[in-house]
C-alpha cells in the first residue's frame, strides 16, 4: 500500500495549499519553512514538545466512553477523544506550544494570533505568558462581543487584543488584520496561526503539532476495544482538530474519516460555514488555494454560524484534498442540531461540550443510529463549552 | 513595443520620471471612475495603476481596504473594472493602464477568460499581489501571450536569488515595495531605497517603480531622483476619501499636478 506522503515540498496538497501571498512576506515564509524542516525531527525539540504536551496541558488526553449517550441514541458505541480536559480548554494549545517553541528557537520576542471563539487567543496568550513573548492577538469586532470572557482571559494572561473593525469583523478579518501586523513586524514577530490553513507551511505544521490527538487515540482505542474505530468524527471550522485526529488515521484501511461543517441556517439559506459540503468553487484566501465561500466576482461571502470558531469561508488546503480522494466524508451540521446535541451531552454525560464539537456530537448521534451496537464512532470532543454559556442562554432569553 | 514601454522609452529620452497614480475602481462610486482616470492623465498622470476591489485585500492599509469597501457596495466586480478600462480606452490610447487586485476575482472568472477580456478591453499590465512567481507560471504565460505585461512586486526583504528568478519573469516594469508593510504604512527609508534599487539594477534592465510609502511631493521628488517611476497610492486615495462629489476631480488633480510638479524638479 502506498503511505499518504502529503504536502509536496512547496506545500500543494494537490491543486490545493501553496503559497499565495505578497512578496513582502515570501522570506518570512521561506526562513519559517526552513527553521521548521530543521527542528520537526529534532529529538531535543521533539523532547520539549512532548514535555510541555505531558506537564503543561495534561496529555495524553483520555477517551471516554459515552455509554449513556449511545444507549439513548441507539446504535454504534460513542467515544469521545476529550481534548476539552486540556489546559485552556481545548486542542488549541498543542499547536500553540509547538509554534511558541519554535518562535524561541527562532529568537522571536513577540507572538500575534488571530482567533474567532478566543480559544486559540487564550492558547496563545498562554503559551507566551509561561515562556515569556509579548503576545498581540487579532479578534474580529464581532467576536469581541460574543466571546466577552475569553477576551477577559486573555488580558489576564497579559496579551493585547485588538478588535478588528473591517470587512465583516470576524475571524477572517483578524486573519488579515494578523497578516498586516506581521508584514510590518517581521524581524521580530512569530505569526502563530491557529488552524490548518494559510500559507506553506503552516497547513503541514499545524497538523503535525495536532497530530498528537490521532496518534494517541489509535493507541488508545486499541487498549480499550482491542481494536480501531469503525468511524472518526471532528467539527472543520478551519479544520486543525479534524487534521489532528484524522491524520494518523489516514492509512489505517476500514476507518471512515468524517468531518463535520457549520450548516447554519441550513445549506439552503446560503447562510452557513460549509464549503465542502455545500460545493464551493475553488479560490485563493490567506495564502491557499481551498474551496472557498464566494459570490460570483470572487469576493469572499459573509458566513453564518452559531460557532465562533466554525464561521470562516475557508477550509484547510488538506480537508480539500482529502474530500476530492474520497479519504474523507464532509457533511453539515445545523445550528439547531448543534444545539440539541450540546444539551444532550450536558445531560446524559455531564460534560458540557464547545459549540464547536456539538456539531461533531450531533453528526456522531445520526450516524450511530445507522450502526449496530457493536460497531464504534470516535468523536474528537475539541473543546469544553464554558466560553458558550452566555450564547446558550441568550438563544433561551435567560439573562445570566 | 508595448504601451508601457514606450511610455518609459519617451519619458526616459525627456530625462523625466513616471508618475503613476493609484485608484480604486468603483471608489467612491462606479460613476466617478473613468472621468477620474481622464482628469489623472490630464493632470500628469503617465501610467495608472487601477485597484480591482476585493474583499479580503491582506497586503493593503486601512486606506486602500476602505476604497474596496466603498466600491464593493456598488457590487465593483472585475468584469465591470474590465468594462471601465473599455471605455476609458475608447477615447485614450496611451495612457496604459496596469490592473493591480488579488488572485481570487481573477480565478473566480477563469484565468484565460480574464486574459481574453483584458487583452479586449486594452488593460496593459497586470499586477496580482498575492500570486508570487511560483504560483503562477501558467498565467504569466497567458499573459505574455496576449501581449500584456506582468508586473511583480520586489520587498526589502527579497533577497538577491530571488530577485533573479522575478526579473526573469516580469514584463513592463519592476514594483519595489519600499518598506515592510502595507500600502500606506510608514514613511520610507530613502537611504535604504536608494541602496535596494541601485542593487536590483545590477540584476535588470526594466525600469523600477517604487512605491507603498510615497506620502507628499516631497517623497514624491526624492523617490524620483532614484527611481524610473513613482506609484502613489494611498495618498490619492485619500484624496478621494475626502472630496465630495463636486470637489473629487479638482482635489484629484490638484494633488496629481503638484506630485508631477515635484517629479519633474529632479
Amino acid at each position: 500500500m502506498q503511505m499518504y506522503d502529503m504536502p509536496d515540498e512547496r506545500g500543494h496538497f494537490g491543486p490545493f495549499g501553496g503559497v499565495f501571498v505578497a512578496e513582502t512576506l515570501v522570506e518570512a515564509l521561506e526562513e519559517l519553512r526552513v527553521m521548521y524542516e530543521k527542528y520537526r525531527h529534532d529529538p531535543e525539540f521533539l523532547a520539549e514538545f512532548a514535555y510541555d504536551l505531558k506537564h503543561f496541558v495534561g496529555r495524553p488526553s483520555p477517551i471516554y466512553h459515552a455509554k449513556r449517550l449511545s444507549d439513548k441514541v441507539g446504535g454504534a458505541q460513542i467515544y469521545l477523544k476529550r481534548e476539552d480536559l486540556n489546559h485552556t480548554g481545548a486542542h488549541k494549545i498543542n499547536n500553540t506550544i509547538g509554534q511558541a517553541l519554535l518562535a524561541k528557537r527562532m529568537g522571536k520576542p513577540r507572538v500575534i494570533a488571530e482567533t474567532g471563539a478566543g480559544q486559540h487567543g487564550v492558547a496563545t496568550a498562554t503559551i507566551a505568558a509561561r515562556l515569556g513573548l509579548e503576545c498581540v492577538v487579532y479578534m474580529g469586532a464581532e467576536d469581541v462581543k460574543r466571546q466577552a470572557p475569553n477576551v477577559f482571559r486573555m488580558k489576564l494572561l497579559g496579551a493585547t487584543v485588538v478588535p478588528v473593525e473591517s470587512g465583516s469583523k470576524t475571524l477572517k478579518d483578524a486573519l488579515n488584520e494578523a497578516m498586516r501586523d506581521w508584514v510590518t513586524n517581521i524581524s521580530n514577530t512569530f505569526y502563530i496561526i491557529g488552524t490548518v490553513a494559510g500559507p506553506h507551511p503552516y497547513p503541514m505544521m499545524v497538523r503535525d503539532f495536532q497530530a498528537v490527538i490521532g496518534i494517541e487515540a489509535k493507541e488508545q482505542m486499541q487498549e480499550m476495544i482491542g481494536r480501531q474505530p469503525d468511524a472518526v468524527v471532528a467539527c472543520v471550522g478551519g479544520g486543525s482538530n479534524a487534521m489532528g485526529i484524522f491524520y494518523p488515521y489516514i492509512d489505517v484501511e476500514g476507518v471512515r474519516l468524517i468531518g463535520v461543517e457549520a450548516g447554519g441556517h441550513g445549506l439552503s439559506t446560503g447562510q452557513h460555514a460549509a464549503p465542502l459540503t455545500a460545493n464551493s468553487p475553488i479560490g485563493v484566501l490567506h495564502g491557499n488555494r481551498t474551496y472557498l465561500m464566494q459570490d460570483e466576482d470572487g469576493n469572499i461571502i459573509e458566513t453564518h454560524s452559531i460557532s465562533a470558531g466554525l464561521d470562516y469561508p475557508g477550509v484547510g488546503p488538506e480537508h480539500a484534498w482529502l474530500k476530492d480522494i474520497k479519504r474523507a466524508e464532509y457533511v453539515a451540521i445545523t445550528d439547531e442540531e448543534a444545539m440539541t446535541a450540546f444539551h444532550n451531552l450536558c445531560r446524559t454525560e455531564g460534560i458540557i461540550p464547545a459549540m464547536e464539537s456539538s456539531h461533531a456530537l450531533a453528526h456522531a448521534e445520526k450516524l450511530a443510529k445507522t450502526m449496530s451496537p457493536d460497531q464504534v464512532v470516535l468523536v474528537n470532543l475539541s473543546g469544553r463549552g464554558d466560553k458558550d454559556i452566555n450564547t446558550v442562554a441568550r438563544l433561551a432569553n435567560i439573562t445570566l | 513595443m508595448s504601451r508601457i514601454q514606450s511610455v518609459f522609452a519617451t519619458l526616459k529620452a525627456q530625462g523625466k520620471k513616471a508618475l503613476i497614480p493609484y485608484i480604486t475602481a468603483g471608489d467612491p462610486h462606479p460613476d466617478h471612475t473613468v472621468p477620474l482616470l481622464h482628469a489623472l492623465v490630464e493632470a500628469g498622470a503617465d501610467m495608472i495603476e487601477l485597484g480591482v476591489p476585493f474583499s479580503d485585500p491582506m497586503a493593503d492599509g486601512p486606506v486602500i481596504q476602505r476604497a474596496s469597501e466603498r466600491a464593493l457596495v456598488h457590487k465593483m466586480g472585475l468584469r465591470k473594472v474590465l468594462g471601465m478600462v473599455k471605455e476609458f480606452r475608447a477615447s485614450n490610447q496611451t495612457t496604459p493602464i496596469v490592473l493591480m487586485g488579488y488572485a481570487n476575482p481573477i480565478e473566480a472568472m477563469g484565468s484565460s477568460q480574464f486574459v481574453a477580456l483584458a487583452k479586449e478591453a486594452g488593460v496593459d499590465g497586470v499586477l496580482t499581489v498575492d500570486y508570487p512567481p511560483e504560483e503562477c507560471e501558467r498565467f504569466n504565460q497567458e499573459l505574455a501571450s496576449a501581449d500584456i505585461d506582468s508586473i511583480f512586486l520586489l520587498s526589502p526583504t527579497t533577497e538577491p536569488s530571488r530577485t533573479e528568478l522575478i526579473v526573469k519573469q516580469a514584463t513592463g516594469f519592476l514594483y519595489y515595495v519600499s518598506l515592510k508593510g502595507v500600502t500606506g504604512a510608514a514613511n520610507l527609508d530613502i537611504v535604504e531605497v536608494k541602496k535596494r534599487v541601485a542593487e536590483i539594477r545590477q540584476q535588470t534592465s526594466l525600469p523600477i517603480g517604487v512605491g507603498f510609502g510615497v506620502k507628499d511631493a516631497a517623497t514624491a521628488r526624492e523617490v524620483a531622483a532614484i527611481a524610473d517611476a513613482v506609484v502613489v497610492g494611498s495618498r490619492m486615495v485619500l484624496a478621494i476619501e475626502n472630496s465630495d462629489a463636486t470637489h473629487l476631480i479638482t482635489n484629484v488633480q490638484a494633488l496629481t499636478k503638484e506630485l508631477r510638479t515635484a517629479i519633474d524638479s529632479v
